[in-house]
């Protein structure tokens, strides 16, 4: 046994001897290699983590919500149109929702207005997401200016600043009473942005929408379900971000596989052939390549993964964050509860470890079965 | 004595699998550690009605996309294509892509 163990330390001390020879070769692969590996394992981890989280807090969102759209755009909702749909057998409750957006001219950042149905803020007051606090640096008791619908100015005091560990749901919110929003919007009396329904049986969600369809065929119901999909669709393997990285990591393996598949370098078919003349076994050789695709590609990985949980993790995925703030303003500085799916760090590992490994071996079989005076030659 | 080649490299290896491991459990705990977190974030979803993630703020439709309507993101001019480049990150919502209740 120790014998065994000790034959494979020899060749692990060799291979080690071998990269080492070719120092730069070797470290300019395994940097390439662990740079690739930490981009895929920092997509997995970010989107995974996104996924998650939002479907542990929306899974409170609302049941079905009902728009009204006309030409295929949002038109707000009668909220005579609640009475009707309120009747709907199934249905516990409808109740109209306001909310809507805000562009701020000043500052080039969009904010979101919604009206809370309960405890709304008092009448000339706010409560303001953190991502609005930090951008226009205003904090409990300040002012804030907006240009209403009309074009006069509103001012609001700022009641309270939204805790800052909803800032993945709440950093771009405005918290405002009715009237206040309703005077400041222009949405008219009578009207609200759309319905909120709640319902007796979730299995009822798709009959109930079928039956407001029917009832106010100007209407598009939304239900829950489809809501707890989105985030799942939205960072699936059909989103941009996560086709481009991937793409380009496996454009990168295949040219690392194409590099190894073709064939040896002269030196390293030179030292097959001696090692063959000096008495290594093909089984040896092969052994040896393994050590070596699995040194290089296996240190690569761990490297990878260790520094893409940092990075999306610790430092908040900060070499995202350009390409996810696009033209934002108001990027909420959000930290990611670290969810891991081993199952996908597994995946990982088969499509970066193993083909490398086995790309390394194939052509040194073909060196090592060859006579080792021709190999050398 | 100079440390043997294989033992520099499997304790490298050790070591980085060490840390992996650590970040990992330490990864678990962190996820019990927000349990609390999450279900006051979920309160906060149900008391608001709220149905998205404050990721994207630049569109409406990336912003709010469980409810976006079925134009976006072609919906600023007739043949205008997408041009914010969080529309260009992120796939298709469900309800855009399944089938849906309503033609609208």
């Amino acid at each position: 046994m120790s014998g065994a163990i000790e034959r494979q330390l020899h060749i692990i001390d060799f291979t080690v001897s071998s990269l080492l020879r070719r120092k730069g070769k070797n470290g300019a692969l395994l940097t390439v290699y662990t740079l690739i590996v930490f981009i895929l394992a920092s997509v997995m981890f970010f989107t995974h983590a996104v996924k998650r989280e939002a479907a542990l807090v929306l899974r409170e969102s609302p049941e079905i919500i009902v728009q009204r759209t006309l030409t295929g755009r949002y038109q707000p909702i009668p909220i005579s149109y609640v009475e009707s749909i309120g009747e709907i057998r199934g249905v516990i409750s409808a109740r109209p929702r306001l909310w809507g957006y805000y562009y701020d001219a000043n500052f080039l950042a969009n904010y979101t207005l919604v009206v809370p149905a309960d405890q709304q803020p008092e009448a000339g007051t706010i409560d303001i997401g953190s991502g609005i606090s930090r951008v226009r640096e205003a904090f409990r008791g300040d002012t804030i200016g907006f240009t209403g619908h009309d074009g006069k100015p509103f001012a609001f005091v700022v009641n309270r600043v939204l805790e800052e560990e909803s800032r993945l749901l709440t950093a771009d919110l405005i918290l405002m009473r009715e009237a206040d929003y309703r005077a400041f919007s222009g949405i008219p009396p009578g009207y609200a942005t759309d319905l909120v329904l709640k319902v007796r049986n979730p299995r009822e969600y798709t009959t109930i929408a079928e039956k407001i369809v029917k009832l106010h065929p100007d209407t598009r119901p939304i239900v829950r379900d489809e809501i707890l999909r989105t985030y799942d669709a939205l960072f699936g393997w059909r989103s941009g971000l996560v086709i481009v990285i991937f793409g380009a990591a496996v454009l990168a393996f295949v040219i690392f596989a194409w590099d190894k598949a073709t064939g040896l370098s002269s030196e390293e078919k030179k030292e097959i052939g001696i090692l063959k003349a000096v008495g290594w076994e093909t089984s040896d050789v092969l052994l040896m390549k393994f050590w070596e695709g699995l040194a290089v590609s296996l240190t690569a990985f761990l490297a990878g993964v260790i520094l893409g949980y940092c990075h999306v993790f610790f430092t908040s995925a900060a070499l995202f964050a350009p390409v996810i703030k696009g033209w934002s303003t108001l990027y909420p500085d959000f930290r990611l509860v670290p969810f891991i799916d081993l199952a996908d760090l597994v995946t990982l590992f088969f499509f970066t470890v193993v083909p490398y490994t086995v790309t390394t071996i194939v052509p040194s079989w073909r060196a090592a079965t060859i006579d080792p005076d021709s190999v050398m030659r | 004595m100079a440390p043997r080649n294989s033992a520099l490299y499997l304790g490298g290896t050790a070591g980085l699998l060490a840390l992996l491991a650590g970040l990992l459990t330490g990864s678990g705990l962190a996820v019990a550690d927000a349990r609390d977190e999450l279900s006051r974030n979920a309160r906060l979803v149900r008391e608001l009605e709220l149905t998205d993630l404050c990721i994207f703020t630049e569109a409406a439709y990336t912003r709010h996309p469980a409810v976006t309507d079925l134009a976006t993101a072609f919906q600023d001019a007739p043949a205008s294509f997408e041009h914010f480049p969080s529309g260009a990150l992120v796939g298709p919502p469900a309800h855009l892509t399944g089938n849906h209740v309503g033609s609208h």
